[in-house]
């Protein structure tokens, strides 16, 4: 996790800079004067930048709840499977194609037992980003999920999936390989698995892209994500024909975690640490373990037909009309 | 021609504002000369030639009336374009007799999330609603095709783009429902620009709604047919679309994930000639065949018979 002066800082994250600033600058003062004792304006600044976390993340709009996702810093998903799970072993290839950088997964030991993880994997830095392509999978990359899920389903091992993607890769050779056909068949596939499924959007929930390995008997949300059918700026570039509108596309899509619980899309908010997951990796992780385990142990004595029946309704009761 | 004798007097868009012909070289050539600047013809006395007689096709240019491609099952007669037709279109191609039921007629949108964009969602629905009898981008008949017992969901793209939402999602469950409970073979007619914007996330979760009656239609042993038109997209390749037991396509029809301007964004570069048109699907093995809409009925009923058999 990188450390002040490394971080970075969004614009609505200034005012927590200002501080690490001030802090800095007291630090220096106290080296010139080690007679006075700074000790206790340290601990306030100090106090005064965890206030400031949690004033920021209460009055975030639904644009820089978006762009908290997908803040540079933010953990992605190999990150929390090292700080939650022991013995991770990552398995890779779609046994077709190749293998696809942007989709990771493996078995590891979470809580005393075996799981299988898959998850969108972003670079934490520019040529990470360009290695993982900024987590946009190809089809293999889906294929891959799906080897990876019909493994977990074989020697009956629960999967969860760490949801983190800007959307699947729009180009000329994924079509030519079937995107549409790969995520397709991944819906299919995860309703009717036998084992269960626990599915957590840790950063950018986009479209089809996250729901190729979002279908499951929990869905949850960490507190800082989105999850909708598509990302605010090409909404705003469809319905309103201009790259301008992604603050109000983000507001009219009711994109964030609250919004999707409220519709009852979502099955539960897992509570970030103050100010973001970027803000304390370990404690970040250690609130998601908690979440995955109990809601695993929830699901994971329903027999497998009852537990796929659940499934299907629970998805099938998604949608409003009138008649 | 109507649109030469426009052309003639420089009122479209194309020729120079002085209304001045356009004759090849120049002045001297001209034979006629306008004198009077402006088009002098009162409103009143102005001929309008009733909409809907004639018809061009897009791909070559042809003209024929449009009782002429109606007989031709809106299939242009020089250049077998496959016009886009909707689903009173499809229903009376493939339904004996033009004969069916119309299934769960009454479910209509609801603006639940309350969304506007360039417009409110709700005032959309209504524009649409005034204009035409559809409910939704999504209509279930059943009825006999060739003598064969099938329920048929075929998609309107007039209605927001044919896209997915909540309504589509409920009456394709039902569809499947109503399949099971009646042993029918399912056969869904796409023709989508993918998931609708306005219903959000509902409409995402749409797909995996579709999907898992799929797999209770799967389970219940029944054959379902996904019949891919021009243009489908977006989250119908990305569900049901793709997973037909049978996925066939009209000839020459646009299919894909990604829409080709995305891809040309990403990719900086200009795309291959049929790149995502069905021919281009069935050369990557994504379809089973292709079908011309003559054949379609006929091609139908055969698969259904070779299920039964």
């Amino acid at each position: 996790m990188p450390q002040y002066p490394n971080r970075q800082f969004l614009d609505f994250e200034q005012p927590i800079k200002e501080l690490y600033e001030q802090i800095d600058q007291t630090k220096k003062l106290a080296a010139k004067n080690p007679k006075i004792n700074y000790e206790q304006t340290l601990q306030q600044l100090e106090h005064s930048i965890l206030e400031k976390r949690h004033e920021i993340t209460g009055q975030l709009t639904p644009w820089q709840r978006v762009q908290l996702s997908r803040h540079p810093d933010r953990p992605y998903t190999l990150k929390y499977v090292e700080k939650m799970s022991t013995s991770f072993i990552e398995l890779h290839g779609d046994r077709n194609v190749r293998d696809d950088k942007a989709m990771v997964g493996g078995f590891a030991e979470l809580d005393g037992q075996t799981v299988m993880f898959i998850g969108q994997q972003k670079g934490a830095n520019t040529k990470l980003r360009q290695l993982r392509n900024f987590g946009m999978a190809n089809p293999e990359g889906y294929r891959k999920a799906l080897r990876l899920m019909k493994l977990a389903e074989k020697f009956n091992k629960p999967i969860i999936t760490l949801i983190d993607t800007p959307g699947a890769f729009p180009g000329a050779e994924a079509e030519e390989r079937g995107q549409g056909e790969a995520i397709a068949r991944n819906i299919y596939e995860m309703i009717r698995l036998k084992v269960p499924v626990i599915c957590v959007i840790i950063g950018e929930g986009a479209s089809g892209g996250a729901l190729g390995i979002g279908v499951g008997d929990r869905v949850l949300m960490m507190e800082n994500t989105w999850y909708t059918v598509i990302s605010p700026e090409n909404c705003s570039s469809i319905l309103w024909r201009s790259w301008e509108k992604k603050e109000v596309a983000a507001e009219q899509l009711k994109l964030t975690s609250k919004d999707m619980q409220g519709f009852g899309l979502v099955d539960e908010i897992v509570p970030e640490p103050e100010g973001g997951a970027h803000w304390n990796y370990d404690e970040a992780a250690q609130l998601l373990k908690e979440a995955i385990i109990r809601n695993l142990n929830e699901v994971k004595d329903i027999p497998a037909e009852t537990r796929i029946e659940q499934r299907i309704e629970k998805f099938g009761k998604m949608g409003f009309w009138e008649e | 021609m109507e649109q030469n004798d426009e052309n003639y007097l420089g009122i479209t868009g194309n020729t120079p504002s002085s209304g001045q012909p356009q004759a090849e070289g120049g002045e001297q050539r001209r034979w006629f000369r306008r004198f009077r600047k402006g088009i002098t013809t009162s409103t009143a006395e102005k001929k309008e030639t009733p909409e809907g007689l004639w018809n061009k096709c897009p791909e070559c240019n042809y003209i024929t009336t449009t009782t002429e491609l109606e007989e031709n099952l809106y299939v242009c007669p020089r250049c077998n374009y496959h016009h886009r037709i909707g689903s009173d279109e499809y229903f009376a191609i493939l339904f004996d007799n033009n004969t069916y039921t119309e299934l769960f007629g009454n479910i209509k949108s609801k603006d639940f999330l309350g969304f506007t964009d360039l417009k409110p969602y709700r005032q959309r629905l209504d524009e649409i609603y005034a204009k035409s009898d559809l409910k939704d981008s999504m209509r279930v008949a059943v009825g006999n095709v060739n003598g064969k017992e099938i329920v048929i969901a075929c998609m309107d793209f007039e209605f927001i783009g044919g896209s997915l939402g909540s309504v589509m999602g409920e009456k394709f469950s039902r569809a499947v429902d109503y399949c099971i409970e009646h042993r029918l073979p399912f056969l869904v007619i796409s023709k989508s620009g993918g998931a609708r914007m306005m219903e959000s996330a509902f409409s995402l979760m749409q797909l995996a709604k579709t999907s898992g009656k799929l797999s209770q239609l799967s389970d219940a042993k029944l054959p379902f047919i996904s019949l891919l038109t021009d243009p489908t997209f977006g989250g119908i390749t990305a569900s049901f679309g793709m997973l037909g037991d049978l996925n066939i396509a009209e000839p020459g029809a646009l299919i894909g994930f990604a829409g080709p301007r995305v891809i040309k964004e990403t990719i900086k570069k200009d795309l291959p000639e049929g790149f995502q048109r069905s021919e281009f699907l069935l050369e990557h093995g994504f379809l089973d065949f292709i079908v011309d809409r003559k054949q379609l009925k006929d091609k139908i009923s055969l698969l259904i018979e070779l299920f039964e058999k």
